[in-house]
């Protein structure tokens, strides 16, 4: 054991200095490379991997989180080691500074200001700038003589826009360009971004934010205005990389900064495509993209985004589903397991809690309603606040769950125990039996199927809402609904969705008859 | 002495008064009625008898003893209970709902004590003991109900309205099992009940209660005689006893 962890350290020294990299071995913890929920993230993200990998790190993937807060947070405390970012948002989102016009000024002020904040670094960006594209369809463009945002200034009053929510509430978003364009939509619709384009094509909106290194606006035949008064800010693609990793494993760094002034707009546009448009695995354009620039992965190309490869021909949804059988059987497992641990811990703690209510009706409704509270937080905000205190994964994803299920086991364990039987409950304490008793051996039994429709209540909103765990990396059934809805792969999504609605019916079946078995045997 | 007594017991629930300075025995061995009207109080002060109510002034006794003094949870299961509905626990066989009382206490034999009780009521313990009460009729859970209050073999037992909810035949039946009981056994017994021919029928003392006082506590056969008040000669009339 300890002599091949030894020959396997050497080996990795070897590599390490052949490729030129300072001869430091890693240490044990794998490197922990992210990436947020959309194509070019993943894929960056994958090329990073697939370059530690071939430098010798030991890489887990996290891709898909949330969105830049929840990427950022678990940056910032240590729980990922490096995910890609842009300038521009950094500087906005992050920073909450104001856009900076000139590229060079923008990437030293984040610099700057990341380091001397929280010790995270910005390595050299990697050659690309993907700046926001405000697009239409061509048809709109020639029809209206659409060419610049100018013209679209002239011609939104008639248009209607489909806007990301985070492009509408960005400074360098629609408040922005309304500034700098005079631009007022006829009307603004919000859009999450895997249905922008669809919604586009199809005509139920005029206009969309886009990036300008997208698959999808050669997909569908868009024009994307100029930007002529250079209104966004520069959006330079770079490796953002933990305070850890430089202490760490500072090989891994240097691995990474190989990137650097690699990539330019046409080739990110032409790997996009083949990722979003032709739906090829991440794994194997990444592994392509590193092969061109003679950055050669070794090992054969891993899987992206989990082992949700796309498939790339045109077979129907059955045949996708069985040739993504296993996968879906493991995350199917993992969600199961999410599901069963957190809803344990639920009753566990909601049940006792309910019983110990009954006994203090003061105390009861308040300790409800607040236990209520929790469960009108949104699901990816919940996730936010529990970063900085618990990381990314298994952990946090379990509390979120908890939390959510403890409302209805609460609130049935409470009404259930109060409003059992009165009759048997007052013969109960006549004949002698003390409070303890009676809640033993009468209201907790004549409670217990109203106990049990609590827990397979908060058993089937589980299986929904675990599918939000994939956005903090905890795996399960929405790894798949969350790459797909990025990548705006119906089928992908798909095949996460099917097995979660399954999932819950048959969640809910066994229980019911759990329940009904509760209400035969009292 | 008397097995059960209430000297000048009062009871407020808010500003009603529902007992008002009540005073009243029970000898060894006798039934007494308690009737009246809803609110006049004769199920809280049947209840002072085992401490389900507290009376804010006077004294409740029983066996000689305040109950102030004795443990509730003891009292009451050295008391036989009987409420109207039989208030049997739905997710326990019969056998076990009639047996609780010794089971509570600790007593190995509680299975036979259960048995026997269902005997002394009527109910075969190898037909019965294994059903749930809902498999059961009206009449025979309430027969099982007193069951449970004579398994524990009291020498006291309190029945609130305990054949109010039954029809005509079936409580006549009961009645007479009841009172096959009360005396076999020697029981003292407190009886509440609306039902003014059902207290004449059983007890061997009515008392008639009105807005928490006493009106009149006489032997059926003086009460039928010499009613010794205005509201108790109505309360007879109402009933059509004084001349059936």
């Amino acid at each position: 054991m300890l002599a091949r962890a030894r020959r396997w350290g050497v080996a990795v020294a070897i590599a390490g200095a052949a490729a030129g990299v300072a001869a430091q071995a890693p240490s044990g913890r794998p490197v922990v490379v992210a990436s947020k929920p959309f194509g070019e993230s993943y894929l960056l993200a994958e090329m990073f991997a697939q370059l530690l990998e071939a430098r010798g790190f030991a890489v887990e993937r996290r891709p898909g989180l949330g969105a830049t807060e929840l990427a950022f947070e678990a940056l910032r405390t240590g729980a990922i080691d490096v995910y890609p970012e842009y300038t521009g948002t950094g500087l906005t989102a992050i920073l909450h500074e104001q856009p900076i016009a000139d590229p060079r000024e923008a990437f030293a002020r984040v610099a700057a200001e990341f380091a001397r904040r929280w010790g995270i670094r910005w390595l050299p960006p990697l050659g690309f700038e993907n700046t926001y594209a405000i697009a239409v369809r061509r048809e709109t463009a020639e029809r209206l003589g659409l060419r610049t945002l100018s013209d679209l200034a002239r011609a939104a009053p008639r248009l209607t826009a489909g806007l990301t929510p985070d492009f509408i509430g960005r400074p360098d978003g629609l408040p922005g360009i309304g500034r700098a364009y005079g631009i007022r939509f006829n009307a603004v619709r919000s859009l999450v971004p895997a249905v922008k384009y669809q919604a586009l094509a199809a005509g139920e909106v005029d206009v969309i934010d886009g990036y300008a290194t997208d698959g999808f606006i050669a997909r569908y035949d868009l024009v994307v205005l100029t930007d002529d008064r250079r209104f966004f800010p520069p959006y330079q693609a770079a490796a953002l990389v933990g305070a850890r990793l430089p202490r760490e494993a500072a090989g891994a760094v240097l691995a990474l900064d190989e990137l650097s002034g690699r990539l330019t707009e046409a080739t990110m546009r032409r790997l996009n495509r083949r990722v979003e448009v032709d739906n090829e695995p991440i794994a194997r354009v990444a592994a392509d993209a590193l092969r061109e620039l003679g950055l050669g992965a070794t090992a054969g190309p891993h899987d992206a985004v989990r082992e949700q490869s796309h498939a790339s021909g045109r077979e129907s949804l059955s045949a996708y589903l069985l040739a993504q059988g296993p996968t879906l059987f493991r995350l199917t497992l993992r969600h199961l397991l999410l599901v069963g641990i957190s809803l344990l811990a639920a009753v566990l703690i909601a049940v006792p809690l309910g019983l110990l209510l009954e006994r203090t009706p003061g105390a009861a409704e308040t300790t409800i309603r607040a236990v209520g509270l929790l469960q009108t937080i949104p699901g990816i905000a919940l996730l936010a606040f529990m970063i900085p205190l618990l990381g990314i994964g298994v952990v946090p994803a379990l509390v979120a769950l908890l939390l959510y299920s403890l409302y209805p086991i609460l609130r049935n364990t409470y009404t259930g125990v109060r409003n059992a039987d009165p009759d048997a409950v007052g013969a109960a304490l006549a004949i002698g039996m003390t409070e303890g008793q009676v809640l033993r051996y009468v209201r907790l039994p004549l409670a217990a199927p109203v106990i049990m429709a609590g827990i397979r209540t908060a058993a089937v909103i589980d299986v929904g809402t675990a599918t939000l765990a994939a956005f903090i990396g905890a795996g399960g059934l929405g790894d798949p609904i969350v790459a797909g809805l990025s990548l705006s792969d119906t089928r992908m999504i798909l095949s996460g969705a099917i097995p979660a609605a399954g999932l819950a019916l048959a969640v809910d079946a066994v229980l019911g008859m759990v329940e009904r078995g509760v209400r035969v045997s009292g | 002495m008397a097995l059960l007594s209430a000297e000048t017991v009062t009871k407020r629930f808010g500003a009603v008064p529902a007992l008002d300075g009540v005073s009243l025995g029970v000898d060894r061995a006798e039934c007494v009625a308690l009737v009246g009207e809803s609110g006049a109080g004769k199920s809280t002060l049947l209840r002072c008898f085992n401490r389900l109510v507290e009376p804010d002034a006077g004294t409740v006794s029983v066996r000689g003893r305040d109950v102030r003094s004795v443990d509730p949870i003891l009292l009451r299961r050295s008391i036989g209970y009987v409420p109207q509905e039989g208030g049997l626990l739905p997710h326990w066989r019969i056998g076990r709902n009639v047996g609780v009382v010794p089971w509570l206490g600790g007593d190995p034999a509680s299975d036979r004590l259960a048995r026997d009780a269902l005997r002394l009521v009527g109910l075969d313990p190898e037909r019965y003991a294994d059903r749930w009460p809902r498999e059961l009729s009206g009449g025979q859970r309430q027969r099982a109900a007193i069951a449970r209050a004579l398994a524990a073999q009291p020498d006291v037992m309190l029945l609130d309205e305990p054949f109010g909810a039954l029809d005509a035949i079936t409580r006549a039946d009961l009645q007479t099992t009841f009172r096959a009981l009360q005396r076999d056994l020697g029981l003292t017994a407190v009886l509440v009940t609306h039902d003014l021919r059902e207290a004449l029928d059983l007890a061997d003392r009515v008392v008639v209660m009105r807005a928490g006082r006493i009106e009149q506590a006489a032997p059926p056969s003086v009460l039928l005689g010499e009613p010794a008040t205005a509201y108790v000669a109505e309360l007879l009339a109402r009933a059509r006893v004084r001349d059936g």
